[in-house]
């Protein structure tokens, strides 16, 4: 069986393609999927981190590229879940330590052992980018509802359609309901509206993420938080599954309209 | 493209290869990439290896020279010219590297540690950033997650250890790793690997880790163990 490749990428840093990586590669490994996740942030990975996984590196996407290792023994076993693995990238080296080609040899060497192969762009449309999109198979592009992710998040859209990768997918990260309630953040439709490709996950804007992160414990493993609830939605799309947005309250009730109406 | 000037260490000491072009160019180029490490070299002898190419006695006395000034000693030029052997033998240095067979190529690894001596270095490592050295390594500052220290022989840091270090990198299983506050993502000494456990933790005291019956162990680094 052959694994799909997916790549996670936005144009904008910090808009969350790291957290959204971790979660979904979590949230498939608890659907019983064998799933690595790859970081392709070379000089500035991130990954690791985030999955609680940093000091159990030793060898990188690097090392095995460049033949000082097996590609297997680069691969860190994640600690809670025995299907999920981690290939994290150099810190001491960049972008340039690899190429387009090489990673999507490593992509087909690692198809066969794998459901899913996660790969973590980083932000930017350099070699970085490139890198990281060329073996995809699938490509989720992470915004925000800001107006400057959108746009950036809009550029990757075109470069993406250039390619033969079908059509990408969306992901809105951090939507504060209450903001879009209020007129004061750009609502799912807006950014759908603006973008024009398929929505596949809308994840709130939670404090639990920033603790997980912190704790380098991805959200999704955490049964009751509401963004570990959308990140394990969204695994279950990725599988196919008829899953319906979840409904995150935009519209204005009728408090809010009274509320606006008498600050005038 | 072949170098211009290839450096290698033996257990003769170094041996620097001269390529082709202009003797200006050769020599500019070696003293650039022997200034560039200089407190690696220093101390060494050198034998030159110039090819086909004729050497006259000014110009050795002249390569003599920016060895010399760089702290190391010119003890024998090997060469096919018959000018390069008289020049040679005027400066009565050897002429005959390797009486039996040629040498296995070499690698800097192969100087004796003794011979390294530590390098001090007075910053803060930062993510990314990374010492690598064949000697001793000391350190003041901190060495933040995602810097990597690695040397060939011990790692001293008056500071903070909380990226990686690896001790012993070329197999030398006696080096230690000595911290103010050891708090690193992975040490390793020799072919070892050691990570902390998952739970935070501050250390009280400075430490220091060696190899004992095997293993990584990290203890507190006492005064009478100098």
């Amino acid at each position: 069986m052959a694994a799909t490749v997916v790549t996670v990428t936005s144009g904008k840093g910090g808009v969350g393609k790291t957290t959204v990586t971790a979660n979904l590669s979590v949230a498939l490994a608890m659907l019983g999927q064998r799933v690595i996740a790859v970081d392709t942030d070379i000089g500035l990975r991130n990954l690791d981190v985030v999955m609680g996984l940093e000091n159990r590196i030793v060898y990188d996407l690097v090392d095995a590229v460049e033949g000082r290792c097996r590609l297997r023994q680069a691969f860190i076993r994640d600690k809670r879940l025995s299907e999920l693995y981690l290939l994290p990238a150099a810190q001491t080296r960049d972008k340039s330590a690899v190429n387009p080609e090489q990673m999507i040899k490593l992509c087909n060497q690692l198809r066969p052992e794998f459901d899913f192969v996660f790969i973590d762009s980083p932000a930017g449309i350099e070699q970085g980018y490139r890198n990281a999109v060329a073996p995809a198979d699938r490509v989720l592009i992470v915004t925000t509802p800001e107006v400057s992710a959108v746009r950036d998040a809009d550029r990757i859209v075109g470069l993406v359609e250039a390619e033969d990768k079908g059509p990408a997918k969306l992901i809105i990260n951090r939507l504060n309901p209450a903001m879009v309630r209020r007129e004061e953040m750009l609502s799912t439709v807006d950014v759908v509206e603006i973008l024009a490709i398929d929505l596949i996950g809308v994840i709130p804007e939670d404090p639990a993420v920033i603790v997980s992160t912190n704790r380098g414990s991805p959200v999704s493993l955490d049964g009751r938080s509401p963004s570990g609830q959308a990140f394990r939605n969204i695994a279950g799309r990725l599988m196919g599954q008829d899953i319906p947005i979840m409904p995150i309250k935009e519209s204005a009730n009728v408090l809010d309209r009274l509320s606006r109406f008498l600050r005038g | 493209m072949t170098e211009l000037v290839t450096i290698k260490g033996t257990s003769e000491g170094l041996i620097i290869t001269l390529g082709s072009g202009s003797f200006e160019t050769v020599v500019g180029e070696m003293e650039e990439r022997l200034a560039s490490r200089a407190s690696f070299f220093r101390g060494g002898r050198v034998a030159l290896r110039v090819g086909d190419r004729s050497m006259s006695v000014e110009q050795l006395q002249a390569i003599g020279a920016i060895l010399e000034r760089l702290g190391m000693t010119l003890w024998a030029v090997d060469g096919d010219h018959p000018s390069t052997h008289v020049a040679a033998r005027d400066l009565e240095l050897e002429v005959d590297l390797h009486p039996s067979a040629p040498p296995a190529p070499a690698s800097p690894e192969s100087i004796p540690l003794e011979q390294m001596g530590g390098i001090l270095v007075h910053r803060t490592l930062r993510s990314g950033q990374a010492i690598h050295y064949p000697g001793h390594v000391t350190l003041i500052g901190d060495v933040n997650p995602g810097a990597e220290i690695v040397a060939g022989g011990d790692i001293v840091v008056w500071g903070r250890l909380r990226g990686n270090a690896h001790a012993g990198a070329m197999g030398d299983e006696q080096a230690v790793i000595c911290a103010l506050q050891m708090q690193p993502n992975q040490i390793r000494i020799g072919s070892h690997i050691a990570r902390p456990p998952d739970r935070s933790w501050r250390p009280k005291a400075p430490e220091k880790a060696s190899v004992q019956d095997g293993g990584i162990v990290v203890g507190r680094w006492k005064k009478s163990e100098s």
